[in-house]
């Protein structure tokens, strides 16, 4: 563990009844850092995401963000400390429109008396316009977030996931079901985002992992394989075993 | 939405309200005070289904015990009628209490003498309790239809503990407010009565005004939020702990209003409206109506209650029928209430039924076409 970490994970177990969704996972981030996280279904990959932002209790372990302990707090406090997520699926409020939907990610102090009582500050009208642009969005301000394409939805997720300034954002599978242009775009977006912010990226997909062009940690059986650029967990015999499978020639 | 969709969502509400208004100022005039006190009552009924409404049509809470608090408003205001009108019954007590062979008023009477205190109690009695029972459960995640039993079962605990306090409250014979005496005048007298129906109108119109304030900006939108992902506003930062137990207070004080005026004007409270049938009734009203469009709310209390008496002076014991045959075709048809229905696209896929209006073609359906031109 050293002062520029943003988070550590240190030998984080999760017990499902006997089942180990992770096993003595151990992982540092620095401040700034984009990293991908690939592996195998069931290696514990949205399990380790949820260890993180409180969902899921650890059985054993320690989770250090910003050089407090997560463990325990409840999610929103989590949330507060500036951890953001970005689910699977997109999940977004599909009876609100895109301004409201980014209105709730943006605002700040979250308390209800401040939504009852006061109007939305301008700065935060003006971030609003910004992250539209960014996503391409600003043509759908006011129609309702269900009447999105899949495409859009993803977007306008991460766009909600930014407007919360997170120090860390978690990004869990944000090109499933998108275009190959619409996931180049992504991977431009999120490469863009971090150094300014921390950024870990959970994937499947290999074109797009490659072209994020950051640290790869391959989970498997809910603990970290192997860690390193795309390269060298390309080159890593037991990652080739357990996930990448063996050249086809 | 579209532009021409709001505009034309704004020239009904804005009808309705011409409509109402004029309504309010004739009933008065038009109606006999038998017709204007009914009126009264299923007014002040819609109150409690204005709470409903924001509790179960903007945040997902399906509440069965809203009778809790709208009989606790009930008998903050018979309480306070019954003590003031006391002073020819032995020791200036209530009359039922010589019933009992009770002497000492008791003590959470007194404060009821005042009618300051009467009038907070009236409404934040009801969001204390509703307060309270809200966070223990909201804090403990207790979601969906748990929570709807839960609040069944808190109902079945308020209506036996009401019930079998005779000492203390009458039990089962509730408070008469009817005979008591308000402003020097008789509580049941015709005159009185009138002033109710005015006060009950203007409440009303105050409580539509006041949850289209609660439900209108970023507030509502996390109501909404929290109706259909409460686990993302979780993850947001928000506490859904705190803005379920606050709409659940509002609720509640609206519960508690919405009593008070039904018992002056039905001239009695009793546990009976603590019964379990009466607080499903308050659901129905609200899914007839709409949920989530508020003015749903208080059409459906006050046509289906009109209806219901209506009903049951021509043809005694078939309204249950009715409102089970109502309720089973609001789910099964329109599953957004009547407003929801109008307010969508119904009338529009009715008039297409019938032929009426040429359907708006879509692309499907004209690859479809011209797959069969070909």
């Amino acid at each position: 563990m050293n002062n520029k970490d943003l988070l550590n994970l240190i030998d984080i177990t999760v017990s499902f009844e006997g089942f180990l969704a992770l096993n003595k996972l151990n992982l540092n981030l620095k401040k700034g850092e984009l990293r991908a996280v690939i592996g195998p279904n069931g290696a514990g990959k949205t399990t380790f995401l949820d260890v993180i932002t409180g969902k899921v209790k650890p059985t054993n372990g320690e989770v250090i963000f910003k050089g407090k302990s997560l463990v325990g707090r409840k999610e929103h406090k989590i949330a507060r400390l500036g951890v953001g997520r970005k689910f699977q699926s997109p999940r977004i409020f599909e009876n609100l429109t895109v301004k409201e939907n980014l209105e709730i990610s943006v605002t700040t102090p979250k308390s209800p008396l401040n939504l009852i009582n006061k109007n939305i500050k301008d700065e935060q009208l003006n971030e609003i316009e910004r992250l539209m642009k960014i996503v391409n969005l600003a043509q759908k301000v006011d129609s309702k977030a269900g009447s999105l394409s899949h495409g859009q939805k993803q977007w306008l997720e991460i766009a909600m996931l930014v407007g919360q300034k997170p120090d860390l954002m978690l990004v869990d599978e944000p090109v499933a079901g998108l275009t190959d242009e619409e996931t180049d775009l992504t991977a431009d977006l999120l490469k863009s985002l971090s150094g300014e912010n921390t950024v870990v990226v959970i994937d499947h997909d290999m074109e797009f992992i490659r072209r994020l062009d950051s640290n790869v940690s391959v989970l498997n059986q809910g603990t970290v394989l192997c860690e390193g650029t795309m390269e060298t967990i390309q080159k890593d015999k037991k990652v080739i075993d357990v996930y990448l499978g063996r050249p086809e020639d | 939405m579209s532009l021409s969709k709001i505009k034309f969502d704004k020239k009904i509400i804005l009808t309705f309200w011409i409509i109402l208004i004029a309504l309010i100022i004739a009933a008065p005039t038009l109606l006999p005070v038998f017709r204007l006190n009914l009126l009264g009552r299923y007014l002040s009924l819609s109150i409690v289904a204005l709470g409903v409404d924001l509790i179960w049509g903007y945040t997902g809470l399906l509440s069965l015990g809203q009778g809790i608090f709208f009989a606790l408003g009930g008998y903050c205001a018979a309480m306070y009628l019954q003590i003031t009108s006391s002073s020819e019954f032995p020791n200036n007590i209530p009359e039922f209490f010589a019933l009992y062979g009770v002497e000492k008023l008791p003590f959470f009477w007194e404060p009821f003498r005042s009618p300051v205190f009467t009038f907070f109690a009236i409404w934040t009695i009801p969001a204390l309790v509703a307060g309270l029972i809200g966070f223990l459960v909201f804090r403990n995640r207790i979601k969906g239809v748990y929570f709807s039993i839960l609040t069944q079962a808190s109902l079945l605990v308020f209506f036996n503990f009401f019930n079998g306090q005779q000492k203390l409250i009458n039990g089962t014979n509730g408070l008469k407010t009817d005979v008591t005496q308000l402003f020097g005048q008789m509580v049941g007298s015709e005159s009185m009565q009138r002033m109710f129906f005015w006060v009950t109108a203007i409440l009303v119109i105050a409580s539509w005004f006041f949850a289209k304030w609660v439900v209108k900006g970023r507030f509502g939108n996390i109501l909404i939020g929290i109706r259909d992902d409460e686990p993302r506003v979780r993850f947001t930062g928000y506490n859904p702990v705190i803005f379920k137990t606050i709409i659940f207070s509002i609720a509640g004080a609206l519960a508690g209003i919405s009593g008070a005026l039904y018992t002056v004007q039905s001239g009695i409270v009793s546990p009976q409206f603590m019964t379990v049938p009466f607080s499903i009734e308050m659901v129905i009203w609200v899914a007839v109506g709409g949920r989530g469009t508020l003015l749903g709310a208080i059409l459906g209390a006050v046509f289906i209650n009109y209806a219901k008496s209506l009903v049951s002076e021509a043809l005694p014991a078939s309204w249950m029928f009715i409102q089970g045959g109502l309720f089973i075709l609001v789910v099964t048809a329109l599953p957004e209430g009547v407003l929801g229905w109008i307010q969508g696209d119904g009338p529009r896929n009715l008039l297409q039924r019938f032929g009426l209006k040429r359907k708006i073609e879509t692309y499907p359906s004209l690859e479809i076409n011209n797959k069969e031109k070909k």
